[in-house]
């Protein structure tokens, strides 16, 4: 049988840089840092103070109060993302056949401030479990993609994917299989995630996953730098609508990109480190090359995992290395967390917008606070430090790795007919 | 307005998030307020909370509108 192509038409982001595509695009291609101290909760006792937090949104005035108090930030986060992307796609739901069009979701941890307010209240009490009855369903993972589909009377196949930090990488790759098997005719799909409260920070914390550059928050997410020592938490949504190439066609969509190739692996190894040659994230670069039937040569950018970790940067770069051979020195490399922070279930949606923006403008965005070279890392290797570059970009790859060694790439490519 | 009542009505205010002016003895969560069956479990909680009393299951099914709330409230709440 003859797969169906996928294009995408529709992006929506609600991130640290920006709460807009527009908005985001423009940070990533200025090299903003989103990064500052965190304003949520008091962080006196916690060894990183500091995050990069969605700034400005206003939640009871995008969704009332009464609905609301009823969804955690990151459902909150997911209906607002989706709402531009929505709108950008100029899609009229009333005209369309919903029961062909699918929500597919990212999220990494789902509710964990709902989880926590909702456990410490109990924790408070005499033992008579007093649980709000919404604790549950604020709380579940699944949950984002079930508001999205009651607003917008979606019933399609609709599910969450949950692979920590490549969670809506899988989410892009489900729905692509999906529309390429002419199973649906759309999908919303992307990711959404929020833990950054006492419970997100300190977990990580206790992991000495987090960078504690706390005299300078806005450089301590400094991927593929000598001095980089960890991650920064962020927090947000990327909405991501792809569709069958000749639906989107029929009712005359713009088309911002098509999606190729999407690629899944496991490390095998480890619950959070990743395996020191990069053999999970060799073989998912490959993988998703293959599903795309492409080689190393026909890509231009790779939008790298590039968490800013000391060990995680570079078993990257030696997978990268693997998987592309000499072509590695022909491309550029960027990871965009080094301005947004690590958005865990939702960098994959954010990532695969900034790659797919990247071919519809031509700019690859850049690996801002660099200072030091690492030489540890071949110094051929372009990874786009500090300033964005112009370069035309026809195929762009975005890496996604999850604790638990779940590996996920996705391939875009400039759409033509 | 018994304080009782006026205690009732901000919490359905402020659960519901409905006006005031909406929340009037006769009005029934689900079918005035917009309450659905989760909404109506929440807001016996927080009468139990607000009261510091303990509703049990098989007396909150009876309590379906404001009035009905406010009566058995000014019944069971030592003053």
């Amino acid at each position: 049988m003859e797969f169906k192509r996928v294009v995408v038409t529709g992006l929506g982001a609600l991130t640290p840089i920006g709460n807009t595509v527009p908005e985001y695009w423009n940070s990533l291609i200025n090299g903003v840092s989103g990064a500052a101290f965190i304003k949520s909760f008091d962080v006196e006792k916690f060894k990183t103070k500091f995050a990069c937090e969605v700034k400005g949104f206003d939640a009871e005035g995008f969704l009332g109060r009464k609905e609301a108090r009823k969804l955690d930030p990151f459902v909150q986060y997911a209906l607002f993302s989706t709402e531009e992307a929505v709108k950008d796609a100029g899609l009229d739901f009333e005209k369309l056949d919903t029961s062909r069009i699918g929500v597919i979701w990212g999220s990494g941890i789902g509710g964990l401030k709902t989880f926590l307010d909702e456990v410490v209240n109990f924790a408070k009490g005499d033992g008579t479990p007093k649980f709000n009855p919404f604790f549950i369903p604020k709380m579940i993972a699944d949950i984002a993609p079930g508001h999205i589909s009651i607003k917008y009377g979606l019933r399609g196949p609709n599910f969450t994917t949950v692979s920590a930090c490549a969670s809506s990488n899988n989410s892009l790759i489900d729905a692509f299989n999906y529309l390429r098997l002419g199973k649906a005719n759309m999908f919303i799909t992307g990711g959404s995630e929020a833990i950054i409260n006492e419970a997100g920070i300190g977990g990580f914390n206790a992991m000495h996953a987090l960078s504690t550059r706390n005299d300078d928050p806005a450089t301590a997410s400094r991927p593929f730098d000598l001095d980089r020592d960890g991650f920064v938490a962020g927090e947000g949504a990327g909405t991501i609508i792809l569709e069958e190439l000749g639906h989107a066609l029929k009712r005359g969509a713009k088309i911002y990109a098509e999606m190729v190739g999407g690629g899944m692996s496991a490390d095998a190894y480890h619950m959070t480190a990743p395996h020191p040659d990069g053999l999970g994230a060799s073989l998912v670069m490959k993988a998703a090359l293959e599903d795309a039937g492409l080689t190393p040569a026909d890509i231009d950018y790779v939008n790298v995992h590039g968490t800013s970790t000391p060990i995680g940067d570079p078993q990257e770069v030696k997978a990268i290395t693997d998987a592309f051979g000499d072509r590695v020195y022909d491309i550029n490399i960027s990871s965009t967390k080094s301005m947004t922070g690590h958005l865990l279930g939702a960098a994959g949606a954010v990532e695969a917008i900034a790659s797919i923006l990247a071919i519809q403008n031509d700019i690859i965005p850049p690996t801002i606070n660099h200072f030091t070279d690492d030489p540890a890392f071949d110094p051929r290797i372009n990874f786009t430090f500090n300033k964005a570059q112009k370069r035309v970009v026809n195929v762009a790859q975005s890496n996604g790795f999850g604790f638990g060694g779940h590996n996920a790439s996705v391939i875009f490519k400039k759409y033509q007919q | 307005m018994s304080d009782i009542a006026s205690r009732v009505k901000a919490i359905i205010v402020e659960k519901l998030g409905v006006d005031e002016s909406e929340v009037t003895p006769e009005a029934s969560f689900t079918n005035d307020l917009g309450a659905d069956s989760l909404d109506t479990v929440e807001l016996i909680m927080e009468f139990e909370k607000e009261f510091n009393v303990a509703i049990p299951d098989d007396q909150a099914e009876t309590i379906g509108t404001v009035g009905q709330a406010v009566a058995y409230l000014e019944k069971n709440v030592k003053a």
